[in-house]
């Protein structure tokens, strides 16, 4: 019998980068094999090369022992893969039912049949106990419930190959074991699986090989009996990895950030953030650690005057800032990592360079009066490319251009090229490879060091629990603890995130 | 409260206007509205046009020149063949042509489809100025036939069953238009491609070819409006003989919310006000000159439709090239 899936010498060029390098892998049916790689190694050109989005410049790409045509989606789908999209394939105002069928629908002559689309959805979430409402729209779901979707769609035909591209980036603790557990149930009946990762713990978990990518070429295969998460750190990266933080004891200075009596509304105008009281102090790391969607996001944009504070105030060394006035409360001394840096962090279509200076371009040395200084701004980017290890071939490529992981470069090296007072950094980590999250702690960590007040927010608890020097744990909307760190204990912090009383 | 949603609130305003009139004068209600529609339908059926491209994602400011040349065609090859159905057909030719002409500047070529459309504008004003003759005529139009019984019902029968061949016909392509969008897979599939063509590229749609069938067809149908002002309203061809109508349906479309019902609500009200300046000016009830109540619909339509509309939504995708594999 032929494997699943072979890939035989396939390389991909685009300009100044050679995307895959004489890339070759199998899968054969009922097996995980998990892709690793840093962001920008190559993985996701692989795959639209795999599912016939993209041309690969030479190389051969077998499905089931018959090779397949470039541009022919439709006949990779319909020999039996699915893919799950990093950045998900949904129209966001259709309903589900109408995303699931999508390019092959059920008909009763010209017309698709709205009523068998309907039956055939809810069998389908039955049988794989992936709960969906058919008639719900896009972009009215959470994203957990989006990326649900996501797989339903890819399930719905038979499929043998199923293809995974960081499904699990914008997922909660919760809802990545739920994933996990699908993953092993559809390999176990007998699907090959291909997942792409940066959590080495979920890699751990469920794979059965790990193939690894570094800069284009694959640069090794092993499985999770013959390694650990340091080891596949190393490979991946190139070197050794530090997974641990070291960091000194916090030298706390004085308050600097006080939020008093804050509540805030979120998208659907219910409260989300309902009274919480935080004061930080210069030179320490606040985490804030708990379930996504318990009033984190409401609350770091309250506090960025990016949402409008219902009640309570916000003070930098004592002084109110504006509400909804992101502006102002960036002049008051905040600095922002945001957790989408796609809609927030970045303008996708500006240079490296401009999106470096977002923060001070009207500012010297980078403007004078009315007048934009474009030499200190090429010379500010060459720089920070260079110190902050920027994988693009050029500084003045457009920001879209970048892998995941060193857009976030970009915006944490523009967030911390002020050295403001304040910084809060929310999920500054999601969906970042491991050599730069550990960069970016780094970071957090000396920005800590020079002085900054830091409010971390992240859904990892590893991450909170490595870098804060005190930890708040929000549950509903609330601050229902805050804990130094040395005295944190895991287990505890897990069940108030969880909402449970001690 | 569903019931007296602003959409119903604006349905029950004009059903409640137009009985006032009715009562009050029947004949002239009627004859109005009738006048109404006729106005309304090459508005209507350029804005399907528009609907057509930008429910795929292509931005088509082409109609105007589309209609123009079309209507020009329609009327030159009928004049020399003294046959209106051929020059029907080689109209309904042209504008497939000028729709495969933006498709290949705006899909292949990934142009700016403002400047792709303003070409096909400038093309056809300058095909039609350098390619007229003065002096030539048709052997007739469509001319209006009354549909049996239908056109017995009372107010209903004259506004909408009397009419030419080519009203009955752009009027079943917009209710086939409306049924094809929202429930074929055809509509599924386009409306995917203008708001996310990557979803649909991965669900094996292929977005260029949806594109360019979707701005050809919606050409053919330029087509047919051209030819509708050409061989059935008026029976003539003037240089800028299309004033702006391929413009104006751009308006009702983002009015009718991309929704070809909607656009022929909008295009009704346009026809509609038209119709009733029209019979103002023939009453000449209040005595004021000519041209503001020649202007009267277009104010109108301004007003009324800039507080109705709100806050529009357009395709996702309008006006952006697709690139395979871009996700």
């Amino acid at each position: 019998m032929s494997a699943l899936l072979e890939v035989t010498g396939v390389t991909k060029r685009y300009p100044g980068v050679v995307a895959n390098d004489n890339i070759s892998l199998t899968v054969n049916a009922g097996e995980v094999v998990a892709l690793l790689g840093e962001n920008g190694a190559g993985k996701s050109t692989l795959l639209k090369a795999v599912f016939g989005l993209i041309k690969p410049d030479s190389g051969e790409i077998k499905i089931g022992g018959t090779p397949i045509v470039f541009g022919d989606t439709a006949g990779v789908i319909s020999r039996g893969v699915g893919m799950v999209h990093q950045h998900f394939q949904l129209v966001p105002v259709m309903t589900v039912a109408e995303n699931i069928i999508l390019g092959d629908e059920p008909r009763r002559g010209i017309f698709i049949n709205k009523k068998a689309a309907h039956d055939e959805i809810l069998a389908l979430s039955k049988r794989y106990g992936l709960e969906v409402d058919p008639e719900a729209v896009i972009e009215d779901l959470p994203v957990g419930m989006q990326q649900r979707v996501e797989i339903l769609k890819a399930l719905r035909k038979d499929v043998k190959l199923l293809i995974l591209d960081e499904p699990t980036a914008v997922l909660t603790p919760q809802e990545i074991d739920e994933l996990l557990g699908v993953i092993r149930n559809l390999a176990n009946s007998g699907v090959g699986i291909v997942l792409i990762t940066h959590k080495l713990h979920e890699v751990m978990a469920v794979a059965d090989r790990v193939v690894v990518l570094r800069g284009g070429k694959l640069v090794g295969a092993t499985s999770p009996k013959e390694t650990d998460e340091a080891g596949l750190a190393q490979m991946m990266v190139g070197r050794s990895v530090v997974l641990q933080v070291n960091r000194t004891e916090a030298k706390r200075g004085a308050v600097v950030l006080e939020v008093k009596n804050l509540q805030v509304r979120d998208d659907r105008k219910i409260l989300s953030v309902k009274g919480v009281d935080l004061s930080l102090h210069k030179g320490e790391i606040l985490g804030v650690a708990g379930v996504e969607g318990n009033g984190q996001r409401e609350l770091v944009e309250a506090i960025c005057g990016m949402r409008h504070r219902e009640a309570g105030e916000v003070l930098i060394n004592g002084v109110a800032t504006k509400d909804m006035q992101p502006h102002a409360v960036h002049e008051a001394g905040i600095s922002h990592i945001p957790e989408d840096r796609e809609k927030h962090g970045l303008v996708a279509n500006y240079s490296i360079a401009d999106n470096l200076v977002l923060n001070q371009f009207d500012q010297a040395p980078f403007a004078k009066g009315w007048v934009r200084n474009l030499a200190e701004v090429a010379e500010n980017a060459i720089s920070t490319v260079e110190k902050f290890d920027i994988r693009t071939p050029s500084a003045f490529n457009t920001a879209s251009s970048l892998s995941g992981g060193n857009k976030q470069k970009v915006v944490v090296a523009r967030e911390l090229s002020e050295e403001l007072p304040v910084l809060v950094a929310a999920q500054p980590t999601r969906g970042v490879d491991v050599g730069s999250i550990e960069f970016i702690h780094n970071q957090l960590i000396s920005a800590r060091d020079k002085g900054a007040a830091v409010l971390l927010v992240s859904a990892e608890l590893d991450e909170i629990l490595s870098l804060s020097d005190r930890i708040a744990v929000m549950s509903d909307g609330k601050i229902v603890a805050i804990v130094e760190s040395k005295d944190a204990d895991r287990n505890y912090i897990g069940r108030l995130m969880a909402g449970l009383k001690e | 409260m569903k019931m007296l949603s602003k959409r119903n609130g604006y349905y029950l305003v004009a059903i409640l206007a137009t009985s006032f009139f009715y009562f009050n004068g029947a004949d002239v209600t009627t004859s109005v509205y009738a006048t109404g529609t006729v106005f309304a339908l090459p508005l209507a059926l350029a804005a399907m046009v528009g609907i057509m491209c930008e429910r795929t994602g292509i931005v088509n400011i082409g109609i105007e020149g589309t209609m123009l040349l079309s209507a020009f065609v329609a009327f030159f090859v009928a004049s020399l063949t003294q046959n209106i159905i051929i020059g029907l057909i080689a109209a309904i030719f042209t504008g497939s042509m000028m729709g495969l002409i933006l498709a290949v500047m705006a899909v292949s070529w990934r142009m700016d489809q403002i400047i792709a459309g303003t070409i096909i504008n400038i093309l056809a004003t300058g095909l039609t100025s350098f390619l007229y003759v003065q002096g030539k005529t048709i052997p007739s139009v469509f001319q209006s036939f009354e549909v049996p019984l239908l056109s017995k019902i009372p107010f209903f029968g004259p506004v909408l069953f009397i009419h030419g061949a080519l009203t009955f016909l752009g009027l079943a392509i917009i209710l086939a238009l409306y049924v094809a969008i929202y429930h074929t897979t055809w509509g599924l599939r386009s409306r995917a491609v203008g708001e996310h063509p990557s979803s649909a590229d991965t669900a094996g749609v292929s977005v260029a070819r949806l594109r360019y069938i979707n701005v050809t067809i919606a050409g053919a149908v330029g087509g047919i409006a051209g030819s509708y002002l050409a061989l059935e309203l008026v029976g003539s061809f003037e240089r800028g003989f299309i004033a702006g109508k391929g413009f104006t349906a751009l308006a009702l479309m983002i009015f009718g919310r991309w929704n070809p019902l909607g656009a022929l609500a909008a295009a009704m009200f346009f026809g509609l006000a038209q119709a009733y300046a029209n019979q103002l000016m023939i009453d000449q009830i209040v005595n004021i000159p000519s041209q503001f109540t020649a202007a009267l619909p277009y104010v109108m339509t301004i007003v009324v439709l800039t507080i109705s509309a709100g806050k529009v939504r357009p395709p996702a995708a309008e006006g952006q090239p697709y690139e395979k594999g871009q996700a």
